[in-house]
């Protein structure tokens, strides 16, 4: 079965693009057939999704606006084009707009948000997060297509040394049923699902005044920062780097916490990260059990000590 | 203005999750459920204020069993006019989805709004499937939103960024933190919410292409290796070598 892989990007290839090509090629892999990538917008380096596998890239140009209803045509009608079944889609926020909307209008099976491979040795299952990170779910696509959408920082590729060939688009893809306007941006150029290194901190920072500690660890790192729910409630932090439950879910590759208790619903969204590491100056804090590596300790001394020590490391590597 | 609001359960966030029959199904025993929080907080209030600015009625509509009246209860409890229930296990999102697109658009609706996600399914899927299957647009994870005539305005949480979109209804939106603050039901509107109406449906014969086969719970985590709080060139130096994550 042939795959397509839909990933945005206006703003170039993106890592998050670069994971949902390769894990488009391994489903490819195990269910013989080609993978494709489709698009839109143009920033130049499209050739090199080749590196993760594609094939062939096909790109709406004419769309600069990233209308679902638009960008579903695009999919489902490239899908036929290249004769592909399964649909791969990386689940950021034009994903999460897109996705289902491909599901409900080929009728096919959803599996969001992925974390692996499908396992194809008995039907097709692909893993789920579920109970926000609590949990995983084991999903059967039965229907004949199937849609993926791919959590980032879900799988690493290995990437080659490929190019793959760029093709236009052609065809109807109708009006746009949205007129986007202004966009703010905000926060650091990493956005933070994407992010493999996160630096986060709590009510136990005291005040909004005090994160020039955090910001400076997370520059020292080259990471994304964060912070718990009521500190984004308290208007000490932006809401958008609000992690948990009913914020953000992250799965970095480090995940450095201070003055965090680990209460569950903030948990919930940062347990899939590979390491955490957890600074509280109470020895009973909750997060301990949920962490690799704790330092019982002031994080007002701990954190810039353990700045030094990264740029000490940093400039020695 | 006719309001369609999208309500499901979810477990309590404090809730312990584990599993029964060999991993296939969720243990419910000790489970208490709630209005899911995006549903609750964001969806809800914001389709009240926006009939008490604008006039109209808001409905909600859940897929699920009878025991799912207590959390339709609630939804009216906080100021919905009535509630619908399709009758159905909801099986997986497009089975959901359809059978909301189909009540949608036999009784016209002018604006459905969904959750940003459940917090037991995070499928982020059945409010633009039913857009899809509604030939309607999609605003997904919307933070703010206006009504001005039959335009809406909406601020979408965007890839580094906020963005502005604009729309004409009818349209489907998914509410994110920042559309609206929690209502906390008074006694007066729990009393009224007892004699709201009600009305249960049958559900439409469909499949939705997918069925959760198991469950896995994470592994337990090794045991928290503690550092000195004096000693940071430590921490780097475990991070590099052991967990190799810089
Ligand atoms: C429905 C629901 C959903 C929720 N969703 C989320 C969510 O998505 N994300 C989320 O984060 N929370 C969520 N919460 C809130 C959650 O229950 C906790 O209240 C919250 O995570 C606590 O934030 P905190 O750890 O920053 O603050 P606190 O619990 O106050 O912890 C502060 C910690 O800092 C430590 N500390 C104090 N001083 C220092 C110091 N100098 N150095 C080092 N450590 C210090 C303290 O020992 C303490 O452990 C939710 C709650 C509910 C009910
Ligand atoms: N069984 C259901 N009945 C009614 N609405 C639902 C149901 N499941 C999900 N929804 C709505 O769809 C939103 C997204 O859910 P999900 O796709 O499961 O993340 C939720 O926030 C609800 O508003």
């Amino acid at each position: 079965m042939s795959v397509l892989v839909f990933v945005d990007t206006s703003k170039g290839v993106s890592k998050a693009a670069l994971e949902a090509t390769y894990y488009g090629k391994k489903v490819a892999e195990s269910t013989g057939g080609d993978v494709n990538v489709v698009t839109f917008g143009n920033a130049g380096d499209l050739p090199d999704l080749g590196k993760a596998g594609a094939q062939s890239v096909v790109v709406a140009s004419g769309i600069n606006s990233p209308d679902p209803q638009q960008l579903t045509r695009l999919v489902t009608q490239t899908a036929e084009n290249k004769g592909a079944s399964i649909i791969i889609i990386s689940q950021d926020p034009v994903g999460k707009a897109v996705a289902p909307r491909v599901s409900a209008r080929l009728n096919a099976g959803h599996a969001a948000p992925a974390i692996a491979l499908p396992d194809t040795s008995n039907g097709f299952v692909v893993k789920t997060n579920v109970f926000s990170g609590k949990a995983f779910a084991h999903v059967n696509l039965t229907s004949d297509k199937k849609v993926i959408s791919l959590l980032p920082n879900s799988i690493v590729p290995e990437l080659g040394d490929g190019s793959a060939a760029v093709e236009n688009f052609s065809g109807d893809l109708g009006n746009p049923g949205i007129t986007f306007k202004d966009l703010k941006t905000q926060g650091g150029s990493v956005p933070l699902p994407e992010a493999e290194l996160v630096v986060s901190a709590g009510r136990g920072l005291k005040g909004p005044e005090n994160w020039g500690i955090v910001e400076d660890l997370a520059g020292a790192l080259g990471a994304a920062t964060a912070c718990s729910r009521p500190v984004a409630d308290i208007g000490w932090r932006p809401h958008h780097e609000h992690v948990g439950q009913t914020g953000v879910a992250i799965r970095p590759n480090l995940y450095i916490a201070a003055g965090i208790s680990g209460a569950i619903q903030h948990l919930a969204g940062v347990n899939g990260s590979k390491t955490i590491v957890v600074i509280n100056t109470d020895s009973e804090a909750p997060f301990f059990k949920a962490a690799d590596y704790g330092i019982v300790g002031d994080a007002f001394e701990v954190l810039p000590r353990l700045t030094e020590a990264v740029k000490k490391f940093k400039a020695s590597n | 203005m006719k309001i369609l609001v999208c309500i499901s359960k979810a477990p309590d966030t404090t809730s312990k999750i584990d599993f029964t029959d060999g991993n296939t199904k969720f243990n419910e025993s000790n489970v208490q459920y709630i209005v899911n929080p995006y549903d609750e907080w964001y969806a809800l209030v914001r389709g009240l204020e926006l009939k008490e600015a604008n006039g109209g009625s808001v409905t909600i509509i859940t897929v699920g069993t009878q025991a799912d009246e207590a959390i339709m209860r609630k939804a009216l409890a906080i100021g919905a006019d009535e509630a619908v229930r399709v009758d159905a296990e909801p099986s997986n999102g497009l089975f959901v989805a359809q059978q909301i697109a189909k009540y949608a658009k036999e009784n016209g609706f002018d604006l459905v709004l969904t959750g940003k996600e459940t917090i037991n399914y995070n499928g982020s899927q059945v409010g633009g499937m039913v857009a899809e299957l509604m030939d309607a647009p999609f605003l997904s994870l919307a933070s703010k939103m206006e009504l001005n005539g039959t335009t809406a305005t909406v601020e979408l949480d965007v890839k580094g960024g906020k963005q502005v979109a604009e729309v004409n209804l009818p349209c489907v939106v998914s509410c994110a933190k920042g559309m609206a603050e929690q209502r906390i039901p008074n006694m007066r509107g729990i009393m009224a919410a007892r004699t709201k109406p009600l009305q249960v449906v049958a559900a439409d014969a469909v499949n939705g292409g997918s069925e959760i086969v198991s469950y896995e719970l994470p592994p337990a985590k090794a045991e928290c290796k503690m550092i000195d709080p004096e000693n940071m060139d430590q921490l780097v130096e475990l991070l590099h070598n052991e967990a190799k994550v810089i």
